[in-house]
């Protein structure tokens, strides 16, 4: 990109002497011998720890025969609906979630920035000692939530691990205690870079509530949410710990998504090759996903 | 003629009453959810009985005691009698994965954005592409080339795996954030001899901290919160907090209230690193936002 300018600088007497680098070319050799130098330590990793992976799992997911067994498993398509449910149901809530509160956090009141720093504590926790922590609190009548419904509505709590959609629910509920934060932060910060005039003139236009965050706020963080929710498809896809530590795929198999599906197939039954073809049966979405977000990344550099 | 903004200012100081009212509310669920699952951790941590996760009807345990805390330190519980190397492993894994990201990452962002190094950008997307794949589905094949590498059970399978999946992210921050940075400053420096090592080690670090510092939290947090790179590609003889309270979660006859002091205790560094770095996440927060 750079090197056009450079050789168009260059005196017309350079195509006369090629061999005799300009002192620019000079210059421009080292640089590039230094610049390979840096991104070394990055390739090397990137070719041990990624094309090395990518190209195994593809190899090992390329038997056609695994995708028969996968659909004669009566695991599997149970599975494909939980992850839709936990990725679908998650990121949606915990964006849009997310966003309000960002809006709610924006005001301008002490105790509301105490709030906030104990609001997003769950980020900075441990992932498997929370979830942990949501199992034991779930765990039926002995647990928390239940003691606490019983003793201050009078209501019997449900066993929620007993059923597939209380045990799917309260992993999506964990997945939004642990990961809303994270994106209200982004959220916020965002908002606080939008200037105030805007909201002003508006505000003279007869733009507010609900109108001016319709037609205001939601435009102008229109493409800085599409990005944050497909990173959170794809962080929420990967998301082992949260569905193993509080439901444990239970009951019966019931509440597993994807990732713990193909863990328990590698580890537990012995089948490698069937645990990689179970999480790449994600493979068609996410190829779309990636492409999409590269491409806006690249755009909002190019608006940077 | 005067009634009319009157009862303009009636509705809106009650609409404004309003507001706060809901806002006060809003805070207080906001409150109850983020602690809820914290408390029960202290909750089971201060309880006197061992395998006590019941809870019993009172808003406090009634004999609160830091026996949990105390036989997690001197090592007395059982799962945790190796306690301390199991921390120790925690703390190694998560320290060098920070210190790796924050240099490969930097050096890398370096050359791709200020060396103007041609195809930096192939590079990026490169890096991106790592994300295509959640982290998670890729475990067995992790299982495998660790061992083709030799270092299946060895510490450094963990941290290389999650620098790995940190560094993408982190080329993508400081690329943002090294936009704020003029070049000319690189160029005034080459004009003075420095060579690109030292204009990366004078200029570019120094000017980069915060953006360093998100990098470096995100890396912690990443590597702390992993739980499966940990417990597949380690074997008990290297067993790390995380491992152990994964792999016996399922033991409802566990010391649980040493577990769960374990988990406190367990959760307590990377909380002191972010107060440390607060001023920073929050200055980089503010930049990258404003980008996309």
């Amino acid at each position: 990109m750079s090197m056009q300018p450079l050789a168009a600088m260059g005196p017309p007497v350079a195509l006369k002497e090629p061999r005799r680098p300009s002192r620019h070319g000079r210059l421009r050799a080292a640089e590039v011998r230094w610049g390979l130098a840096f991104i070394a330590p990055y390739v090397a990793v990137f070719l041990a720890f990624v094309v090395h992976p990518y190209a195994y799992v593809l190899w090992m997911a390329a038997d056609p025969s695994l995708y028969a067994d996968l659909i004669d498993d009566r695991l599997f398509l149970p599975t494909l609906v939980n992850t839709l449910l936990f990725v679908g149901l998650g990121v949606n809530l915990k964006m849009f979630l997310a966003l309000l509160l960002s809006g709610f956090f924006l005001r301008p009141r002490r105790w509301i920035r105490i709030l906030l720093a104990i609001y997003v504590l769950p980020w900075a926790l441990a992932a498997a000692q929370t979830c942990l922590s949501f199992h034991w609190m779930l765990i039926g009548e002995q647990g928390l939530v239940d003691g606490l419904l019983l003793q201050l509505f009078g209501i019997e709590g449900p066993i929620w691990f007993n059923g597939r959609w209380l045990g799917l629910g309260s992993d999506i509920a964990a997945c939004l205690w642990k990961w809303m934060p994270f994106w209200t932060l982004i959220f916020l910060a965002a908002r606080l870079t939008i200037p105030r005039d805007i909201y002003d003139s508006a505000k003279v236009d007869g733009a507010t509530g609900v109108r001016q965050f319709v037609h205001v706020t939601f435009p102008l963080l229109a493409n800085l949410y599409l990005i944050c929710t497909l990173l959170s498809v794809l962080w929420t896809l990967g998301d082992f710990t949260t569905v193993y530590l509080v439901s444990n795929g239970g009951p019966a198999g019931l509440t597993n998504v994807l990732a713990t599906l193909g863990y328990h197939y590698a580890f537990n039954f012995g089948r490698p090759a069937l645990g990689v073809a179970a999480v790449m049966s994600a493979l068609p979405v996410l190829i779309p996903l990636i492409i999409v977000l590269m491409r806006r990344f690249q755009t909002s550099a190019v608006q940077l | 003629m005067s009634r009319a903004p009157g009862n303009l200012a009636l509705g809106l100081r009650h609409r404004q009453r309003l507001i706060e009212i809901g806002s006060i509310a809003l805070g207080a669920v906001l409150l109850i959810w983020t602690l809820l699952p914290v408390y029960n951790l202290l909750l089971i941590a201060l309880d006197p009985e061992e395998g006590e996760i019941e809870f019993t009807g009172n808003l406090w345990t009634s004999e609160p005691t830091l026996d949990g805390f105390i036989d997690v330190i001197t090592q007395k519980a059982r799962y945790l009698e190796d306690f301390w190397n199991q921390f120790g492993n925690s703390v190694f894994i998560g320290l060098l994965t920070m210190v790796l990201t924050v240099l490969v990452g930097s050096l890398a962002s370096f050359a791709v954005s200020r060396l103007r190094l041609a195809r930096g950008s192939l590079l990026t997307n490169a890096a991106l592409l790592t994300y295509a794949i959640p982290a998670a589905f890729l475990i067995v094949p992790y299982y495998r080339i660790m061992h083709e590498y030799g270092l299946y059970d060895n510490l450094w399978a963990v941290v290389l795996a999650q620098v790995t999946f940190a560094t993408p992210f982190a080329i993508l921050i400081l690329q943002l954030y090294g936009r704020l940075i003029p070049l000319e400053l690189d160029d005034s420096a080459r004009v003075d001899g420095a060579s690109p090592l030292q204009v990366y080690m004078r200029i570019y670090l120094p000017l980069m901290v915060p953006a360093l510092a998100v990098v470096a939290i995100y890396a912690l947090l990443l590597a702390w919160n992993d739980y499966l790179y940990q417990a597949v590609l380690l074997s008990p003889r290297n067993m790390t907090v995380s491992m152990v309270q994964g792999q016996l979660f399922l033991d409802v006859d566990a010391e649980w209230n040493a577990m769960m002091a374990a988990a406190i205790l367990y959760v307590l560094p990377p909380l002191a690193v972010l107060f440390v770095l607060r001023r920073y996440v929050a200055a980089s927060l503010a930049m990258v936002s404003s980008g996309p």
